[in-house]
């Protein structure tokens, strides 16, 4: 059986071997889990200035939301820029570009690695948060969790995909971590870490919808914390997105490995 | 004192001079940074939806915080951003035993070397931002009010290079410290909004502990001059002591230090 063109051995190999790579980092990636608290100040702020309520979530629903994000964004965040710019200046990718396994291949399992050594941390804040917002406990309902699972996933994908796509720019310009802050503004304040897109004014939210974005976190969270959405939908361009970047990494890899011409050469 | 201020003229037109090479970066921060703004001014805005305070700020003063979070975001990607995290490098790669034998203060070598100058925009725009939203909110500047907003904006950029700096001193036990600069610089995202905005609790961490609210909240008070006499007093101290602690803490550390190879 293959998937991807990989057989389940090779699969096995790259996540279990990236595995034990993170477990080395376990404070780092601990650090990294507390990075993400902003999703938790923004949620001090809309509920202690009682602005919630004009756009239609309570203070109960406004924690479950944000909750959500910080959980979502935990099992979304993804690096690739960084790591393809180091292991291109360095010199390091071109041995892997002469392995018949994709690069790409290498970096999704590193990240998936990096998602199981996250799980307890995020869990651990999790606990915390109810600890001190006890009103806000619930548990989702199982087909609720599949399916927020599921779009945390496709999220992830599509994040990936995305950076992919600059990290392909690597073979271009040596700063790719540069334009990679390009897309960060628009994620930063479209995918709903600040606030539910549904406080948005509705022109404003009809031009977000259109970009990938909304479908990073906020989609994902809105599932997850139980509030109404449509998930069709949701998931319909979930998947246009993801059928959309697939080709237009690809192209442009095989454009960029052309031009590839290593370090020295 | 002479040569120190010889050190930081040779070291930034070097500094220019290797950055003019790379314009097309400088347009990207610069595209980064307008978007960002917009971003921030759009989600401040969500919260005065229905002629709303935030924290008994209006919107004109609010706006005022986010000018001075813009100018000391441009002083930290201008400043702290690129020497603060070259610190880990050097312990890494053994060359700060270079830097330990210079014949100047290595704090300050380690500190002062680069200044990017894709900062320099942010930080002429955050004070634009202040100046004329301070203006829109109705607040005549005196001499005094001019004043106390640069000596407070000086406190708030001390207590920022000294956690920051502390951070970056422990990599001499850590080497990797940059997961720990990211947790302060989400923290540090709290200071776009008033600190009175925030529940009780978090008031008093942003106050005391993690002092974001000496970074934005208290300069915005003090070009609006409502600041009052014994905050700045409390800000004095409280900077110079982060500093001296930072200093302490430095110098600790370099007793541990002991370099890459031995």
């Amino acid at each position: 059986m293959k998937i991807f063109g990989l057989s389940f051995k090779v699969i096995k190999t790259l996540l279990t071997t990236q595995y034990a790579y993170m477990l080395e980092y376990r404070i780092e990636i601990a650090l990294w889990a507390l990075s993400g608290v902003l999703p938790f100040i923004m949620f001090s702020l809309w509920s202690q200035n009682d602005v919630g309520n004009s756009f239609g979530v309570n203070d109960i629903g406004l924690a479950r939301y944000f909750l959500s994000a910080f959980l979502v964004r935990q099992f979304s965040v993804v690096w690739v820029v960084f790591s393809f710019e180091e292991d291109s200046l360095s010199g390091r990718l071109s041995p892997y570009l002469l392995q018949p396994l994709h690069p790409l291949f290498r970096y999704v399992a590193s990240h998936l690695a990096e998602q199981a050594t996250r799980l307890p941390f995020a869990i651990a804040i999790a606990i915390t948060f109810f600890i001190f917002n006890p009103s806000s406990f619930w548990l989702p309902s199982l087909p609720q969790l599949f399916l927020a699972y599921l779009s945390t996933h496709f999220a992830f994908t599509i994040a990936f995909l995305l950076q992919s796509l600059v990290a392909a720019l690597c073979f271009w310009t040596e700063k790719s971590s540069a334009l990679e802050r390009l897309i960060f503004v628009p994620y930063l304040f479209l995918s709903g870490l600040l606030v539910p897109l549904s406080a948005f004014p509705s022109t404003v939210l009809k031009v977000a919808m259109l970009t990938p974005f909304p479908y990073l976190i906020n989609f994902p969270a809105m599932i997850l914390s139980g509030m109404s959405v449509d998930i069709f939908n949701g998931f319909l361009a979930q998947i246009l997105w993801i059928s959309l970047l697939i080709p237009s990494v690809n192209i442009l890899w095989k454009l960029g490995v052309k031009r590839y011409t290593a370090m020295g050469a | 004192m002479k040569r120190y201020f010889k050190t930081i003229r040779l070291f930034w037109s070097t500094a220019f001079a290797s950055q003019l090479e790379y314009q097309l970066n400088f347009l990207i921060e610069l595209l980064a940074m307008l978007g960002t703004l917009l971003g921030s001014v759009f989600i401040l805005s969500l919260f005065f939806t229905g002629g709303r305070q935030l924290g008994d700020w209006t919107w004109e003063s609010a706006l005022v915080i986010q000018g001075v979070y813009t100018f000391l975001d441009g002083l930290t990607n201008a400043l702290l951003r690129p020497n603060l995290t070259e610190i880990v490098n050097y312990v890494r790669e053994g060359t700060l035993d270079y830097v330990l034998l210079k014949p100047i203060d290595s704090q300050f070598w380690l500190s002062i070397k680069k200044f990017s100058f894709a900062g320099l925009p942010e930080i002429i725009l955050g004070l634009s931002i202040v100046f004329w939203a301070a203006i829109q909110s109705g607040s005549t500047f005196s001499l005094y009010s001019l004043f106390v907003f640069i000596f407070s904006l000086f406190i708030g950029f001390v207590i920022l290079y000294s956690v920051w700096f502390l951070i970056a001193a422990s990599s001499i036990w850590f080497v990797k410290t940059w997961n720990a600069t990211e947790v302060l610089r989400a923290l540090l995202a709290a200071g776009r909004y008033p600190i009175s905005a925030y529940p009780v609790v978090l008031r008093f961490i942003f106050t005391l502990v993690l002092p974001v609210a000496f970074l934005t909240t208290f300069p915005a008070e003090a070009i609006l001059g409502e600041l009052k006499f014994n905050i700045l007093f409390f800000g004095l101290i409280l900077s110079s002591l982060f500093f001296i602690f930072s200093r302490l803490f430095w110098k600790f550390a370099l007793k541990h230090y002991t370099s890459a190879s031995s």
